[in-house]
């Protein structure tokens, strides 16, 4: 505090004018070196500061790629050799982004694991040097600082983050499989204390600047400014490099401190921390939980708590030296590749919550590039107002979700057919109760909470949907029940408005069959709980518009969902995909297995959730009505189970989480839920013998698996899905398929088709056509070269 | 009337604007017209409306502006709003019963007295047949006192109205916690003593911990000097630039008190102790000192600090508002017209200190003025930083297109005509009553300094702002 002080006087004591404003000074020496070849990195001279300025060219964000390294360390190099130069401030010249990550095409493009070693080396290398630099280097961190980019932050003496909500720092490479390769499993402990740093490694979460500060992970914020005489954004950037520029002179004249003050609790567990018994616990209970938690499918989790074991207990040469040589699993190259932007992905961890997937692991896809090329040719619409009829549960979170991240005026009416006043008040007491949870935890203000709120209407009548954008009706499954309230809304509604159908199974077309305009209607499936599923299956009929789509989609990447755009049929993609997997269920809780037994080998398979719980979730009621309209379409090929034992569960109440019973009792309160004993006598009455050469474990994950991929493969083949890549997203991020395994085309890819027939065809003999292998999975298996994904 | 005709006819190439101001106007006032008095021929242009009263201040007074805790601190609100009210009545010497409405505007309630006014009123001696009401408005409490004033005399309701503010930072309501005041209440509401056993034993050690007024925006929880740091940033003003106008506010307050020219100040005799006669808060500092200090809120590298920022004060105000053909009947000699005036809000958040960037434009623009027309501006001062962010903000064409919806900047108010006489930053800033005391230096600097124009312009916590025209009385 005192040298700042100092440090403002002594500006003051040389007191020209020019001086006051080092902004303008140092941008005309980086106008003269930018005159120099360099595209990604150049520096200005402000006083006896250079300032490093990272702009990636054409670009949205920065990435640690060869290039803009072997620059970085030309400049650094520069720096070091200086006389005139005391001490150096890194800053983005791009507002949002400091640096993203290391470019992971960068890695993937290693061939073998020397040469992936080898990259790993040069960047501890790069970094240790930044580390022991006798000019103090100050990180300006203004946007995402992820990966490496937090890897280059912590390496310098001090950093200075802008404390808005674009700032996050983290190390989400386990989410990608991969470590943290540049230092960082050895610096973040010593930075953050071991917990921490474990914590950020192996759930790759974000964290936001304020957090930061109070972890130690940056020594100073600097809060976002408003409208100046320039737009915020820019101004900001600058702001931050002043303040950082003033530090970095402090840092240099010895008049602020890199000491950071601890906190008694600090202290108390650095203190903890340097006992060797805890030290062992702590990795105990770490690698217990991840265990727990990854069924042990993911190898990157463990090996990050391994480097870092490594370099605490045996110093940082050996860590650096374990961290550089476990860089690569099988399944991180699987994952990354075909994708075009990788920094996106990186950026995208941002903003994607995971929870829907084994909390700690999942990946990142860009649906959005894929609906960029291929849906959204019209600029859409503003749809700027909707109407909505929340009916089943699903829709108190949809009507939150769009409040939540559009801030569009909102207005829903609840259908007749409920008891209207009861439904209307719980979904607004429901979106209210879930805005005040996000208060009690700090995201919103209780201000923020309340003008969201307002954009709230609920309502028993259909006023203001003359002025709706669009409806997006959520009513019960009941073909009859959606006409009506498609004519009534049709009657009202604009003509540019777009009407939109919540609905799992029921073909669109047969909705829009009673429309005046099916060209502006359009199925968009959401999943349950929607707050957490990603997903977002928008239907299309042959005559819906591409403005109707564009507009749906807009729509959906408003309320942050990841987007898959299908074809109509009877249960599109998702749901005919989850049906026959859920027909074998059925038939392998008749042949007698526990369902307790079942959620185990489910979920030991990489399945967030367990088959019985899942049906529990779901709905018994609704799973037999999908059960029953997609058994009419598809024959045949949807049996296994008998849906008689849906039929007597919905007939004793036994619906589910939502009616408290299920396969299992769900009760307020009780964390362990306990089987219902109320359904041995069903299963009992429809109990058929198990065939025992196809009933082992692994037998039961795999009938499960394959009818589930084989219909996937079928959806491809019929033009229901236009990529593997769509498929794969929508699996994963709105039914659950295991996220280890990529998706039901990657994993055939990876699993090799010809195992996948033969397994079909082992099933097929024992229980008939619902396992005959589709044809276009018979092609990839006759030619193995062939994969769905490039 | 000649200069009712002449003035149409100079603003001819406006009829539109104007023509409808006339068909609106008529309606808000009551059905006695009244005719405009003949009294302003002599100036180069007069702001009268046909059809509505000219509306006079006659004089206005102030106690000094104390800092909080000093010779005032044991005082009530309604204490110093008395002592404004007794300082009126005798400068002005106005028949109590004359004085159809008092109103007083207020920030922080001392909830004994919540309609401060009534409590002063009384106290001050005025009649009880005079009704009295409490307005607030965060810093522009008072001209929203003196605007509300305006309105009742403009649509003929009253013909003499008192507006004033008054502030106390002495002291301040501080509360039990809630948990503490649930269960007081819900004791009072006990009637057997198992019940009370029953409530005290719920009681908690940490029911104790006190609830303090918020000194932060309730909208985004960020306190006004660190938007005002944020402010300052934004705009790229300096330390040094702040602590140089701090230092000229408190040198021109200086200056002015030295001269007399604070003629508003009415001495206060504080019971039990000596007669307060002047400002206390007038400090005038070197900028090597001033540079010592550490930032007040964004530590450690933020500019605004104790010296460039107004200080918590108490004090009050009051002033004699007329209908100006009562004002002449009863043989007063008004200080000034009050003209035009605008109240505008914006983000609360980026933009909470911007009220006169945004207000001065419109104001100008509503009397047919430009900033050359005025003569005398009075700004209040909340911080240096906001002064000098809003200097920019005004002469920025950028940040007028971008964010205010105008094709071109105000421009700037010239220094040499700003806040000659100090301002809130040296003379102190009891909320609720600066709003009188910029009214009363615009026009005793239009008396002293021979100017027409007095332009008053004030930013409020809420993101609000507020601006008037002040037309000096001819001589």
């Amino acid at each position: 505090m005192v040298a700042s002080r100092a440090i403002g006087s002594l500006s003051r004591a040389t007191a020209s004018r020019m001086l006051r404003c080092p902004g303008y000074i140092c941008r005309n020496f980086s106008a003269s070196s930018a005159l120099q070849t360099r595209t990604h990195i150049n520096y200005g001279v402000n006083g006896d500061v250079a300032v490093v300025r990272i702009n990636s060219p054409n670009s949205k964000v920065n990435t640690l790629n060869k290039e803009l390294q072997s620059e970085f360390v030309e400049v650094m190099n520069e720096i070091w050799t200086s006389d005139q130069i005391r001490s150096a401030v890194l800053i983005s010249s791009k507002p949002g982004c400091f640096i993203a990550g290391a470019d992971i095409g960068m890695l993937a493009s290693c061939k073998t694991p020397e040469e992936a070693t080898q990259v790993s080396q040069e960047g501890q290398r790069m970094f240790e040097k930044l580390e022991k630099s006798t000019k103090p280097i100050v990180a300006a961190i203004s946007g995402t600082c992820l990966g490496g980019g937090l890897e280059l932050a912590i390496s310098c003496q001090y950093r200075i983050a802008t404390k808005d909500r674009k700032t996050v720092l983290g190390t989400p490479e386990v989410l990608l499989g991969i470590l943290p390769g540049a230092g960082g499993t050895q610096r973040l402990p010593k930075m953050v204390g071991v917990p921490a740093a474990f914590d950020m490694m192996l759930t790759g979460r974000n964290i936001r600047a304020d957090r930061a500060k109070k972890m130690g992970l940056v020594d100073q914020l600097v809060e976002p400014l408003g409208p100046g005489l320039k737009p915020p954004e820019e101004r900001t950037i600058e702001y931050l490099e002043e303040v950082a520029v003033t530090f970095a002179k402090g840092l240099s004249d010895k008049k602020i401190s890199i000491k950071r003050d601890k906190g008694l609790v600090e202290k108390l567990m650095s203190y903890a921390m340097s006992i060797p018994f805890v030290r062992q616990q702590i990795y105990k209970k770490v690698e217990e939980k991840v265990r727990k938690q990854t069924k042990g499918l993911y190898p990157a989790p463990l090996k990050i708590i391994d480097v870092v074991k490594t370099g605490i207990e045996q110093g940082n040469d050996a860590g650096y030296l374990s961290e550089s040589k476990v860089k690569f699993f099988p399944f991180n190259l699987l994952l990354l590749d075909s994708r075009k932007s990788r920094s996106k992905i990186l950026c995208k961890a941002k903003k994607k919550n995971t929870q829907s997937l084994p909390k700690m692991f999942s990946f990142y896809n860009a649906s959005q590039e894929i609906e960029g090329s291929r849906v959204l040719i019209p600029a859409p619409p503003s749809v700027c107002n909707y109407g909505t009829f929340p009916h089943i549960l699903v829709f108190h979170e949809v009507v939150l979700f769009s409040v939540f991240h559009n801030n569009m005026a909102m207005r829903w009416k609840p259908s007749k057919s409920t008891n209207m006043r009861i439904s209307s008040l719980d979904t607004k007491d429901c979106v209210f109760s879930r805005l005040n949870d996000k208060v009690k935890k700090k995201a919103l203000t209780s201000f923020e909470r309340d003008s969201i709120f307002s954009n709230l209407t609920g309502q028993l009548d259909y006023q203001g949907f003359e002025k709706a954008d669009m409806v997006i009706e959520a009513v019960f499954e009941d073909l009859s029940l959606k006409h009506r309230v498609l004519k009534e809304v049709e009657a009202l509604i604009p003509d540019h408005c777009v009407f939109a159908s919540n609905t799992s199974a029921l073909p669109i077309r047969e909705i829009a069959a009673v429309s005046k305009r099916p060209e502006k209607v359009i199925g968009m499936h959401y999943f349950s709980p929607v707050d957490k599923m990603q997903l977002l299956e928008i239907i299309t009929t042959e005559k819906t518009s591409k403005d109707t789509t564009a507009s749906a989609v807009a729509v959906g990447l408003k309320q942050g969902k990841v987007i898959i755009v299908v074809k109509d049929g009877p249960g599109f993609y998702t749901t005919r995909c989850l049906a026959p997997m859920m027909s074998e269920v059925l038939r392998i809780l008749q042949e007698g297995v526990e369902p307790k037994k079942l959620d185990s080998l489910t979920t030991n398979f990489g399945f967030p959730v367990g088959a019985a719980t899942l049906v529990d979730e779901v709905g018994v009621d609704v799973a037999k009505h999908v059960a029953e309209d997609l058994g009419k379409a598809f024959g045949e090929r949807f049996g296994g189970g008998s849906l008689e034992l849906l039929k007597q569960m919905v007939s004793r109440g036994f619906l589910g989480r939502k009616s408290g019973k299920g396969f299992y009792i769900y009760q307020e309160g009780v964390k362990n839920k306990n089987v219902n004993s109320d359904m041995d006598s069903i299963l009992a009455s429809l109990k058929v013998p198990p065939k025992s050469d196809v009933s082992s474990d692994e037998d039961i994950q795999y009938r499960l698996l394959t009818r589930f991929v084989n219909e996937a493969v079928l959806c491809l083949q019929e033009g229901i899905l236009a990529t593997p890549a769509e498929g794969d997203i929508g699996a994963v991020f709105g039914l659950g398929f295991p996220p280890c395994l990529g998706g039901p085309f990657r994993f055939v890819d990876l699993h090799g088709a010809q195992k996948i027939v033969d397994r079909l065809r082992k099933y097929e003999a024992a229980y008939g056509k619902q396992f005959t292998p589709c044809q276009l999975l018979i092609d990839h298996a006759n030619s193995p070269d062939r994969k769905f994904c490039q | 009337m000649t200069s009712i005709l002449t003035y149409t006819f100079k603003n001819l190439p406006n009829t539109s604007k104007w023509a409808l101001r006339f068909s609106v106007r008529p309606l808000s006032c009551s059905s006695q017209l009244r005719a405009a008095p003949a009294a302003q021929t002599k100036s180069k242009k007069t702001l009268a409306k046909p059809n509505i009263r000219n509306i006079v201040v006659v004089d206005g007074v102030r106690i000094p502006f104390l800092q909080s805790g000093t010779s005032y601190k044991d005082l009530m609100p309604h204490d110093l709003a008395r002592a404004a009210l007794s300082g009126l009545l005798h400068r002005t010497s106005v028949p109590k019963d004359v004085v159809d409405y008092i109103i007083f505007g207020t920030v922080i309630q001392e909830v004994k007295t919540s309609n401060v006014a009534r409590e002063a009123a009384l106290g001050a001696g005025f009649s009880d047949r005079t009704p009295a009401h409490t307005v607030t408005m965060a810093c522009i409490s008072a001209n929203q006192a003196m605007t509300t004033g305006i309105g009742l005399i403009a649509s003929g309701q009253c013909d003499v109205v008192v507006a004033g503010g008054v502030e106390l930072m002495s002291d301040v309501p501080i509360r039990h916690s809630r948990k503490m005041r649930k269960m007081m209440l819900e004791l009072n509401k006990a009637k057997t003593l198992g019940q009370r056993l029953s409530l005290i034993s719920k009681f908690r050690l940490n029911f104790l911990s006190p609830e303090l007024p918020a000194v932060a925006e309730f909208s985004t929880s960020e306190t006004m000097g660190h938007s005002a740091d944020r402010l300052a940033a934004a705009f790229a003003v300096s330390r040094l630039d702040q602590d140089e106008y701090a230092l000229r506010s408190h040198s021109l307050a200086k200056k002015a008190q030295d001269e007399g020219l604070l003629s508003d100040v009415v001495p206060f005799k504080v019971p039990g102790k000596d007669t307060v006669t002047k400002d206390n808060g007038i400090r005038p500092s070197s900028l090597e000192q001033m540079a010592k200090l550490r930032p007040a809120f964004i530590k450690p590298y933020g500019t605004v600090t104790a010296a460039n920022s107004s200080f918590l004060t108490d004090g009050a105000s009051a002033m004699l508002i007329m209908a100006e053909e009562k004002a002449l009947a009863m043989g007063y000699k008004p200080k000034a017209y009050l003209r035009d005036f605008v109240y505008v809000s914006q983000d609360p958040k980026d933009q909470l200190l911007l009220g006169p960037t945004y207000a001065t434009p419109k104001v100008l623009e509503k009397a047919g003025l430009t900033m050359s027309d005025i003569d005398a501006f009075e700004f209040h001062e909340a911080f240096s930083g906001q002064i000098l962010a809003n200097f920019k903000a005004m002469d920025s064409d950028w940040f007028a297109q971008n964010y205010m919806g105008r094709k071109t900047k105000v421009g700037s108010p010239p220094l040499e005509k700003f806040n000659n006489w100090g301002g809130s930053l040296s003379l102190g800033h009891p909320f609720g009553a600066t709003g009188c005391r910029l009214v009363m230096a615009a026009a005793n600097r239009l008396r002293k300094e021979g100017g027409q124009y007095g332009l008053v312009a004030a930013c409020a916590a809420g993101g609000q702002g507020h601006a008037m025209i002040v037309e000096a009385y001819p001589k």
